[in-house]
């Protein structure tokens, strides 16, 4: 169980929020300027990597409000937690 | 012969437990480790949603006569009266005392869009809505009432029946009394607000209140027998 701290209530179990993949993927500027190939890869692809991972959490059952979460694929260590809008913290620096 | 139309739809209402009541009334627990669960029904609730600091939220709160409670946990007013309790960094939920009054025109204009400021027979939500639209300033005020129902459980052993099934820390160095959260209470997302040391509310939606009201029923069976050791 993971323990995870919402922005605005704090820390809470896992199973207060929901999982919302990879954070910071751009919306196409224009989609209709794109190929189907690149449209499934806006839809679809993204990066796997064994470690730090930006990603998305909703605090579902609580303030119901998005935010970004900095998680550690392998540890699953969470090293930062920022807010939609916000830049994500860079590593060492906080 | 002519029918005569109801006006008074309050008597036609039923509250989500009210087939609960009995059970409650029986499965509340006596003795040193007393737990007692009951329905408060058809408590008014509107969602409000307003930016702090606005000019909207200024003229929301002249109209309640509270604060907006400023974080997590935090509630202002009072659980018998008026209550605004955190939902969300611009969102709020008005808890009050169940008030009907039919809005002037409601009959003739309610499928008339944005004809009236709000279709709500509850006085206090429809004089926000009107405060909102007189604001000028984004925001939202829904009449919620049917949304939930409230459930009270109190006694020595309610918090215990609670940790049961509550992810949260219930220890009141943790949660002090008068504050309120949204959480889960075993699958259920329930609203808790904790109105006293030994009083608690759990406010389910309406379609889980009965799932609720049994969980909790079978969770404070035990407290009827003596601890074992
Ligand atoms: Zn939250």
């Amino acid at each position: 169980m993971l323990l995870i701290e919402c922005p605005y209530c704090g820390p809470r179990d896992e199973t207060e929020y929901h999982y919302g993949g990879e954070a910071h993927v751009p919306y196409p500027e224009d989609p209709f300027e794109l190929s189907d190939r690149e449209w499934a890869e806006y839809l679809f692809y993204r990066n796997n990597p064994k470690g730090l991972l930006k990603e998305r959490w909703v605090h579902t059952v609580g303030c119901r409000r998005w935010f970004n979460v900095v998680r550690d694929t392998a540890s699953y260590e969470i090293t930062a937690v920022y807010r939609m809008g916000e830049n994500a913290p860079q590593p060492g620096g906080q | 012969m002519a029918e005569t139309p109801t006006t008074d739809l309050t008597a036609l209402r039923r509250s989500p437990l009210e087939s609960l009541a009995e059970a409650m009334r029986e499965g509340s627990v006596t003795g040193p480790r007393a737990v007692a669960l009951r329905e408060i029904p058809f408590l008014a609730m509107a969602g409000i949603r307003v930016t702090p600091g606005t000019d909207a939220a200024r003229a929301l709160c002249d109209v309640v006569g509270l604060e907006l409670p400023e974080r997590v946990g935090r509630v202002t007013g009072s659980p018998e009266a008026t209550a605004l309790l955190w939902q969300g960094p611009d969102e709020y939920l008005l808890v009050a005392p169940d008030e009907t009054e039919v809005p002037a025109g409601l009959h003739e204009r309610e499928l008339e869009p944005g004809a009236l400021p709000s279709l709500s027979t509850h006085p206090l939500v429809a004089r926000l809505s009107s405060a909102l639209a007189a604001s000028g300033e984004r925001g939202q005020v829904v009449d919620l009432s049917a949304n939930r129902t409230t459930l009270e459980l109190t006694g020595p052993a309610a918090r215990e029946v609670l940790e049961k099934g509550c992810p949260l820390d219930l220890h009141p160095r943790e949660f002090a009394v008068g504050e309120a959260v949204s959480t889960t209470l075993g699958p259920v997302q329930v609203l808790l607000w904790r109105t006293g040391e030994e009083r608690w509310r759990v406010m389910p939606r309406a379609s889980f209140a009965r799932y609720t009201a049994l969980w909790l029923l079978d969770a404070m069976l035990e407290f009827a027998s003596p601890a074992v050791a």
